[in-house]
């Protein structure tokens, strides 16, 4: 796009990390220590709840952030995985591991099915056309029997994790849940940093030079969607663990819209950033059910003020602060992370 | 086996630390639990926080301390209510959960004070599982329910000539239960059910489906719905000249709020059940004074059922003199609840309360006085005749005894 | 194991209930038509997804009520002075907001009016709350024609005269006269019409607060129909933004024959499948766009 990628790999590589691979060490570290010490700090649940969304956010963000494109209906996979495991899990007597499996699987078929259909489009389209099926599952949830309608699967056992360990217990089932968000976050980071995923940014930024090296993108996107719907699903899965219910809230377009703005806020296109929307989101709703009808005014504001003054979000703007601090005899300005123009 | 090992060690950290119960010495806390920004935001809202307000005032020190009050807004998401829920029970110190409208949301917050044995005293919502398959000893639902509503307005109308029933119904549980309760009443009275349509919740504009009622010839449109529902089917219906063409409405669930709406030009001749009327008698009159002076407006049923559960429940506390939840909700069973809504009331084994219920017509506007004015009694039908029979609802908790 | 599939219970009526039904179909397809209109319009000039647009419908309505509950205003002055009321505010929020983002991806314009939406709605719900007010039918629209095979309100009449009215005129204004083809030209090529010494950003400012006015007048009409509450416009703005996608998100024309199209096909629905109506707008443009990606009428880029 601008000549400043025609600068030598290395410093894209570097500028495209963002960070040294120290600080990176560092931060990882940091977090990991956090991450195994919050339940000690904070209400499990919230935190469960928090971590379900953030891999929720970066299965989308794998999406938007790395392809380009803007799913619209992202809370299709999440809530039917939901759903599926729900059901599973108090119907069907499954254990943990395996009705979290079957809720994925169920979400990567929907991902296969939906992506095919949907990937012909770009841009506005598409995400019309991923709204468009998401209503369509958001009217099976509602009608379909097993799904319980406006009650949703109500009461659903969280169960013996392999068979042994009683995930009743708050403090081994964050820890069990950490564990899924890992492996998830794993996959994206191994996705985003392999070849594979160097191609979808080559998508990203002009898909027909792209297709001119001989890439076929249409497969390209098709794996990347089913990927993110895959692991969207399994945010929706482990998520039914921690409240013991699936319900209608999870197939709605406002939660598609809740995970744009989680990405939105956190940084579209970081690696980190998803996470960080996903805790912030999580905690502001936490907080501000208290003060009942404000909250929507404040979401709104947020999205405001993110379009207009803080569109790198804020792992985004934090990346750009340090590149600042770490590189100031460097004159090319960061390429900010935001999805391909449509048509 | 050593990952086992390990984690079986965790769990046991995880157990003792669970085990600490700091709540058992703070003051009473209670928690009104209802949707603050959206549909049923008028009918419960923050009146219900005012209600529950005046109810602890009124108490004034229980064990020692005042009493606090605390809500939050579920949004009518299942899923946020029971994290709500979760939280006040585990880290915030309520003892008792309040008002709850949405049959799903109190279904969920219902299983989260069952599996932490706490209070839940539901008063918002209307599903008659609550008391049913889903009854649960920590449980007790104040008010109403899909069974006393259709009960009373269905055969009252029955009663009064109308015969043939369309039912126009909310595509979802409550709107399900509710005609199905309603029709079962109305084929037991001798009338007949000549047809239904299912509507999706939300839907704005009623005139098709209006007109398939009008097509069926039925005395009575049952509208198995509530909240916006229910005023625009009502709304719309006089647009279309349901009333002048001869069929009448019989709205089986309708908040004072929602006649406030419509206005009494379009509500005037519907017929209703409510549990309370803020005008019924010198007692309510007096309470709807002081509610309405920090409010604004008369408390809806669903308010004053707030200040009602509430007031009972510090009652209950106070005379044994400690809030662990097994002895309060028997010693909740064990006193009549009396106040100003309620005489001699009785909380059932399956967490009935037993309360007589009214059915009231909306006044003309040449017959209404003021704002407000909008009911005249027709009818009051005593607790047992109105409630479903204990042992019909399929509460596992009373299925032992038999 | 067949629990998953929702049960269609089909009901055939009467052919003279039919004809009722489809009379209802055009109504709503009018009304849809021209709600429809501004949001087309102004991505059709302005490139911008006016997520918005379901707040400046429910601002009009709310014009309409306070007009006439604090300043004796009735219905049909309202009918002009809540879209200029609205406009007004609209040119505000252009100015202050939208500007900036209109070199972006469209993308982001979605999520800004998204933003303003509902910051507009959570504020007068907070004042207003949820069950809505009474907004009377004026006293001239009262009343209702037998038709034969039904009761035909005299105010859905009003409504579907008033829809074909707008909608023509907005088609003729944008197609047809001189106004219209600066608009268009200025849209497409903004720097060479600038150029010819037309005040480009004026323009565009004009053309949204005009896409607003429609919205609020759209608003205005419903008010007396459905109850005026802070929640009415994100009730309906995701079935506008389908109507508007399966026209062709361009196309003025598209918009209009696609909103009647739309109610009558969700008016059979209701009579045929109700649970379904308010999903099969989004089987139909799942359908469309997948046969047809830039929409019936719309111009792929």
């Amino acid at each position: 796009m601008t000549s400043a990628e025609n600068a030598a790999p290395a410093a894209l590589r570097a500028r495209e990390a963002g960070l040294s691979a120290r600080w990176r060490l560092a931060l990882v570290a940091f977090f990991l220590v956090l991450a195994v010490a919050a339940p000690y700090v904070a209400y499990p649940v919230v935190v469960m709840q928090a971590l379900c969304f953030a891999l929720f956010a970066c299965a989308f963000n794998l999406l938007v952030g790395y392809v380009g494109l803007l799913s619209f209906g992202h809370a299709a996979y999440f809530g039917s995985a939901s759903y599926i495991t729900a059901y599973a899990l108090k119907a069907w007597g499954f254990e943990p591991v395996t009705a979290i499996l079957a809720g994925t699987a169920v979400a990567a078929l929907l991902g296969l099915v939906f992506g095919w259909l949907s990937i012909r489009r770009q841009g506005i389209y598409f995400a019309m056309v991923t709204l468009a099926l998401a209503q369509m599952i958001f009217f099976v949830a509602e009608e379909a029997r097993f799904t319980g309608g406006e009650d949703g699967i109500q009461g659903v056992p969280r169960g013996y994790l392999f068979g042994a360990l009683d995930l009743s217990h708050s403090l081994l089932l964050y820890y069990f849940v950490l564990a899924v968000f890992l492996i998830g976050y794993a996959i994206i980071y191994r996705t985003i940093h392999s070849p594979f995923g160097q191609v979808l940014k080559a998508i990203r930024e002009n898909e027909p030079r792209a297709i001119s090296l001989g890439y076929k993108t249409e497969r390209y996107k098709l794996l990347a969607f089913i990927l993110s719907a895959t692991l969207a699903g399994l945010a929706g899965s482990t998520k039914v663990l921690v409240f013991q219910l699936a319900s209608l809230t999870d197939v709605t377009w406002q939660m598609s819209g809740d995970v744009v703005l989680m990405t939105l806020l956190g940084g579209l296109g970081t690696e980190f950033g998803p996470v960080v929307g996903a805790f912030i989101l999580v905690t502001m709703e936490n907080r501000l059910a208290t003060y009942g009808s404000w909250v929507t005014v404040i979401e709104g504001a947020i999205f405001v003020f993110c379009v207009l003054v803080f569109r790198r979000g804020v792992v985004g703007e934090i990346l750009a602060l340090a590149r600042r601090f770490a590189a100031p005899k460097r004159a090319p300005t960061p390429v900010p992370a935001r999805p391909a123009p449509g048509p | 086996m050593r990952l086992r090992v390990l984690l079986a060690a965790v769990a046991a950290v995880a157990l003792s630390a669970a085990a600490a119960d700091a709540q058992s010495s703070g003051p009473v806390k209670i928690g009104v639990l209802n949707d603050m920004s959206s549909l049923y935001a008028d009918i419960g809202g923050k009146g219900s926080v005012i209600a529950a307000q005046m109810a602890a005032d009124d108490a004034g020190k229980v064990l020692g301390q005042k009493v606090q009050v605390v809500s939050a807004d579920h949004q009518n998401k299942p899923d946020v209510g029971s994290a709500i829920a979760r939280k006040w029970y585990d880290e915030e110190g309520v003892d008792v959960i309040t008002d709850v409208p949405t049959s799903s949301v109190a279904l969920a917050v219902n299983e989260v004070a069952r599996e932490k044995h706490k209070i839940a005293l539901i008063v918002g919502a209307a599903t008659s599982d609550l008391t049913g398959p889903k009854c649960s000893p920590y449980t007790a639902h104040w008010v109403y329910d899909t069974y006393a509503l259709a009960h009373v307005t269905g055969s009252a109308v029955v009663k009064s000539g109308g015969k043939t029933w369309y039912f126009i119904t909310a595509d979802y549980a409550f709107g399900h239960a509710l005609e199905r309760d309603t029709a079962a009443v109305v084929e037991a009275a001798g009338g007949k059910v000549v047809g239904n349509v299912n509507v999706p919740l939300n839907t704005p504009d009623f005139s098709s489906y209006l007109l398939q009622a009008q097509a069926s010839k039925a005395n009575i449109i049952g509208l198995a719905n509530a909240g916006g529902d229910t005023i625009n089917s009502i709304k719309q219906g006089a647009e279309f000249g349901i009333v002048q063409g001869g069929q009448k409405f019989a709205a089986l669930l309708v908040f004072i709020s929602d006649v406030h709406s419509l206005g009494l030009k379009t509500a005037q001749g519907l017929q209703l059940a409510s549990p309370f009327y803020w005008d019924l008698n010198d007692q309510t009159r007096a309470f709807s004074k002081r509610f309405a002076a920090k409010a604004g407006h008369p408390p809806t049923f669903d308010q004053a059922g707030v200040y009602s559960a509430v007031a009972h429940y510090l009652k209950a506390v106070k005379a044994i003199g400690t809030k662990d939840p097994d002895k309060v909700m028997a010693e909740m069973r064990k006193l009549p609840i009396n106040d100003f809504m309620t005489k001699n009331g009785k909380l059932r084994a399956d967490g009935r309360v037993i309360r007589p219920m009214y059915l009231f017509e909306v006044k003309k506007p040449s017959e209404s006085k003021g704002p407000w004015d909008y009911y005249k009694l027709i009818e009051t039908v005593p607790g047992d005749q109105a409630f479903r029979p204990i042992d019909k609802g399929g509460c596992p908790l009373v299925a032992k005894k038999g | 194991m067949l629990d998953w599939l929702p049960h269609i219970a089909i009901h055939i009526p009467p052919t003279q209930a039919l004809f009722g039904q489809l009379l209802i179909g055009l109504i709503n397809g009018a009304f849809y038509a021209m709600l429809s209109l501004g949001l087309a319009v102004i991505f059709g000039m302005l490139n911008i997804i006016n997520f918005a647009h379901g707040a400046q419908y429910m601002m009009g309505a709310f014009c309409a009520w306070l007009a006439l509950n604090y300043l004796g205003i009735g219905y049909w002055p309202a009918l002009i002075v809540a879209p200029l009321v609205v406009a007004a505010v609209s040119v505000v929020l252009e100015r202050l907001f939208l500007r900036h983002v209109y070199r972006l991806d469209h993308l982001y314009g979605l999520l800004l009016t998204f933003g303003l939406a509902l910051i507009i709605e959570g504020v007068l719900r907070n004042y207003y709350g949820s069950s809505g007010m009474p907004y009377t039918i004026p006293d001239q629209l009262t009343g209702a024609r037998n038709l034969g095979f039904m009761f035909l309100p005299n105010y859905r009449a009003w409504v579907i005269v008033a829809s074909l009215a707008v909608c023509f005129g907005t088609w003729f204004l944008i197609e047809r006269t001189r106004l219209g083809s600066y608009l268009r030209a200025a849209t497409e090529n903004p720097t060479l019409v600038q150029a010819f010494g037309i005040n480009v950003p004026r323009m565009v400012m004009l053309t949204y607060a005009f896409g607003a006015a429609l919205a609020a007048l759209a608003g205005v009409m419903a008010a007396p129909i459905y109850q005026v509450s802070p929640l009415m416009g994100s009730d309906i703005i995701v079935v506008v933004f389908a109507v508007v996608v399966i026209g062709g998100m361009g196309s003025i024309l598209g918009a209009i024959v696609s909103g009647f199209v739309l109610g009558v096909v969700e008016g059979l629905t209701k009579v045929f499948y109700p649970e379904a109506s308010n999903t099969v707008i989004f089987v139909v443009m799942a359908i469309v766009l997948l046969v047809k990606p830039a929409g019936l009428f719309g111009r792929t880029a």
